[in-house]
């Protein structure tokens, strides 16, 4: 079975697409407001000295989210090469 | 840190916005935008006033208003907090809806970060579903251009069918063309709000719901914005809007019944209330990405590496902890060996003119007791607030603005948050702490952009564990008295700043401890989720921030402090000179607190010292130099280890220095916090908690340093 990628699996430097958002209440509101709905481009852009959180370029805007987080949002054509 | 004349001491507390015209004619005009894109620059150019400006979201937390002529037209900006979305997730994005929804103004100007414009057009679009009165300042252009970006202004112009102004924020030239585009405001009725298209279903529940609603709202407010919001309704902008609207619209039998249809047309169409806000929001970001093809056009690639490279430094696994440590240590060394030398001068020169004040009431023939009361009281503990206070704020300030102008702040919140994670709380806490630092009042304030409020809350109770201005002179001398080998040389300073350093890591450990605490026992809870925006670093206009640190910060604290302490070098004047049965009031106040005072390693006289420097931790220590000079035969004290001397005349040891450092570091607020910590919480039992909470730590930590080196003596 094909596991399920979510952008926390994303190293630093990979990108991604966003397929879909479990997150819910007001923190998939907010993710939704920094523009983080279906089919965004999302790249990984670094981690903080602990691993958590990490920090995502969207839309032209860096985000830092913590694992909790970006663990409900699952991504696909995540790709290293591309990166 | 929103650290200025309007953000620290009493004007922390915000009490509510009233707008004030100077004349009927006079436009209102809002300053909206997402946060940290140079609103506030905007908004201090325009209006000539000093909003503290800094490179990190969420700076401006309550509203300002600022008044601003242009061909003799009147126009008052109210720079509202900076928020991504309308639909309002903290208390500080409430604000600025509401102001947009209720205030009803002639004109809302979005500002905008034209190296994000996708992303901030989403407000823009949210803006103008509301009203059609809406000015695009697409701000910091320089820095688009810096990373290799072109941003078409005209085609964004003639998609959005308002107008569209390019600004580099401090520019004057960029002033005037915003300036020029106010005009459009003129008419209130130049452009429809914006109505964008949902699917099918809702658009049909939206035409069931909307000709009622605009019945009820009678043209005061966008009919299709009210029905959209009744759909997935938001209890506090109801509540809201009743006020607004003085009827509650759920009440309203008309509205009832087509809400129920409405309601019912999206169940059988299969779309759950997340469904419809899904909706909504994404056809707002979709929106946005149409409009913004082909305006933001990538010229250069790469721009953005450079940030990127600085933050893997910056924020590195290897590198993020030591170089947080050996900035915060650097702003130490700097501040203490920067001031030492204009410490001793300005201390030397404000002595002698006490000479010759007193030679002045001499020649005059005052009275000895009025002498006394001026000179040797008022005048003299102001100018130990001054001397002791002024250098160490004209080099700290500054420094730290130059950090936040930078960008690094939300990078220690980046990362701190781990560490906030593990004790339930808000990694954003990090930057009201660094508030703190300023001044306890702005950093409990600050904490609004905290979503969760029970995260917020404890921001709020935990921010006094970081000593503010008022209290770093009282630290610094006492370490460097008691703890500093004598000599200027560059060691005995570093060896201060490590010192300092060493407390102020301290004061950080207890707020992760009581923060862990309180998320266990009080206000217990999960860590909430948590994003945080990390700005593109900006090149520091550093002449500026030396001017502003100085005449906002500096300055104004400064004067917070002497005002308070005429009054108190009077006090305890009065206090050590007016005899009952043969002993000064003071050294019966002292004698009663004594015993206790004892028990925490401290005298009497500390204590009151304390107790005396509630409304500004400034004076304690000019209060105990005072109380004890009332008594002794010592006129003068030209050095701080005149004034070592003087502490162990009156039985200071190794262990009472410790102590006073220990209680000045945990002790109760100063009153203008409490007063906020009230206004923010509007709870007795919190501010209370906030006084004993500190306080409780603070005579428990004394009272066991005190134990063990009993112990050992």
């Amino acid at each position: 079975m094909k596991k399920n990628y979510s952008l926390n699996d994303l190293k630093p430097g990979e990108k991604a697409i966003v397929s879909s958002l479990l997150s819910t209440g007001s923190i998939r509101r907010r993710l939704l407001d920094m523009g983080l709905i279906e089919n965004t481009v999302v790249e990984c852009v670094g981690k903080s000295p602990a691993g958590d959180p990490a920090a995502f370029l969207v839309r032209g805007a860096v985000i830092a989210l913590r694992s909790d987080d970006s663990q409900n949002i699952l991504i696909r054509e995540r790709d290293a090469l591309w990166g | 840190m929103g650290l200025s004349y309007r953000s620290t001491g009493l004007s922390a507390v915000d009490s509510g916005l009233w707008i004030q015209k100077r004349k009927e004619s006079d436009r209102v005009i809002a300053l909206a935008g997402n946060p940290n894109v140079g609103k506030s620059t905007i908004f201090n150019g325009l209006t000539g006033m000093n909003q503290h400006t800094g490179n990190w979201p969420g700076k401006t937390v309550s509203c300002a208003q600022g008044y601003f002529e242009w061909e003799q037209k009147g126009y008052i900006f109210v720079d509202i907090p900076g928020t991504y979305s309308l639909l309002a997730h903290s208390a500080e994005e409430e604000v600025a809806r509401n102001f947009i929804c209720f205030q009803d103004p002639d004109g809302v100007v979005v500002v905008c970060d034209a190296t994000c414009l996708e992303r901030n057009l989403n407000l823009v679009l949210q803006i103008m579903e509301i009203t059609g009165r809406v000015i695009v300042c697409v701000n910091l252009m320089d820095e688009a251009a810096r990373k290799g970006l072109s941003v078409d202004l005209k085609k964004l112009e003639e998609r959005l069918q308002v107008p569209v102004v390019g600004t580099i924020g401090q520019k004057t030239e960029s002033r005037h063309e915003l300036a020029k585009a106010l005009a459009f405001f003129e008419n209130r009725d130049a452009k429809a709000p914006l109505t964008l298209r949902y699917s099918e279903p809702v658009e049909k529940a939206l035409a069931q719901l909307e000709p009622v609603v605009a019945l009820a709202v009678k043209g005061k407010m966008n009919s299709r914005f009210v029905a959209l919001r009744l759909l997935d309704p938001d209890e506090s902008l109801f509540s809201e809007l009743k006020a607004y609207l003085g009827e509650d619209l759920f009440n309203n039998p008309l509205i009832q019944k087509a809400l129920w249809d409405a309601k019912e047309t999206l169940k059988q169409a299969g779309i759950s209330r997340t469904d419809l806000r899904d909706q909504i929001v994404s056809s707002l970001v979709t929106t946005a990405e149409r409009y913004c093809e082909g305006v933001v056009t990538v010229q250069k690639e790469g721009g953005a590496k450079r940030d990127r490279k600085i933050d893997r430094f910056l924020t590195g696994r290897k590198t993020g902890y030591p170089v947080m440590l050996l900035l915060l240590l650097l702003i130490f060394w700097l501040t203490i060996s920067g001031a030492n030398l204009p410490s001793s001068l300005l201390s030397k020169g404000l002595f002698w003119i006490e000479g010759r004040l007193s030679e002045l009431f001499y020649a005059l023939g005052a009275p000895n007791w009025l002498h006394d009361v001026c000179v040797l009281g008022i005048y003299r503990v102001l100018s130990w607030v001054v001397s002791a206070m002024l250098p160490p704020m004209a080099i700290f300030f500054p420094l730290f603005t130059l950090l936040e102008d930078v960008g690094y702040l939300p990078r220690v919140a980046y990362n701190l948050d781990h560490a906030f994670q593990r004790c339930h709380a808000c990694g954003k806490q990090s930057l009201s702490m660094c508030m703190g630092f300023g001044c306890n009042a702005a950093g409990v304030v600050g904490a609004r952009i905290i979503d969760s409020p029970r995260e917020r809350l404890i921001a709020i109770l935990t921010n006094n564990f970081v000593p503010c201005n008022g209290r770093f002179p009282t630290i610094i001398s006492i370490l460097t008295m008691f703890f500093v080998a004598a000599g200027s040389g560059i060691f005995s300073t570093l060896w201060s700043a490590l010192l300092l350093t060493g407390v102020i890591i301290l004061g950080i450990f207890f707020t992760f401890l009581v923060s862990a605490f309180l998320s266990k026992t009080l206000l217990k809870g999960e860590a909430s989720s948590f994003t945080l925006e990390l700005p593109p670093y900006r090149r520091p206009q550093v002449g500026k921030i030396i001017v502003r640190s100085l005449l906002d910060r500096t300055l104004f604290v400064l004067g917070r402090a002497v005002a308070v302490a005429a009054p108190a070098g009077l006090l305890i004047w009065i206090l050590a000179n007016v005899s009952v049965g043969g002993d000064t009031l003071l050294s019966h106040i002292a004698a009663f607190l004594d015993p206790f005072a004892q028990l925490l390693g401290l005298d009497g006289v500390i204590l009151i010292a304390f107790l005396l420097g509630l409304p500004a931790n400034e004076i304690v220590l000019p209060l105990i130099i005072m109380a004890y000079l009332a008594d002794g035969s010592l006129t003068e004290m030209e050095s701080i280890w005149e004034m070592k001397a003087l502490f162990v005349a009156n039985g200071w040891t190794a262990v009472t220095a410790i102590n006073v450092i220990l209680f000045s570091l945990f002790h109760w607020p100063c009153s203008t916090t409490l007063i906020t910590i009230y206004k923010e919480t509007k709870s007795v039992k919190w501010t209370l908690l906030s006084f004993f909470l500190p306080t409780g730590i603070g005579m428990l930590c004394c009272a066991c340093i005190n134990g063990v080196a009993g112990f050992f003596q």
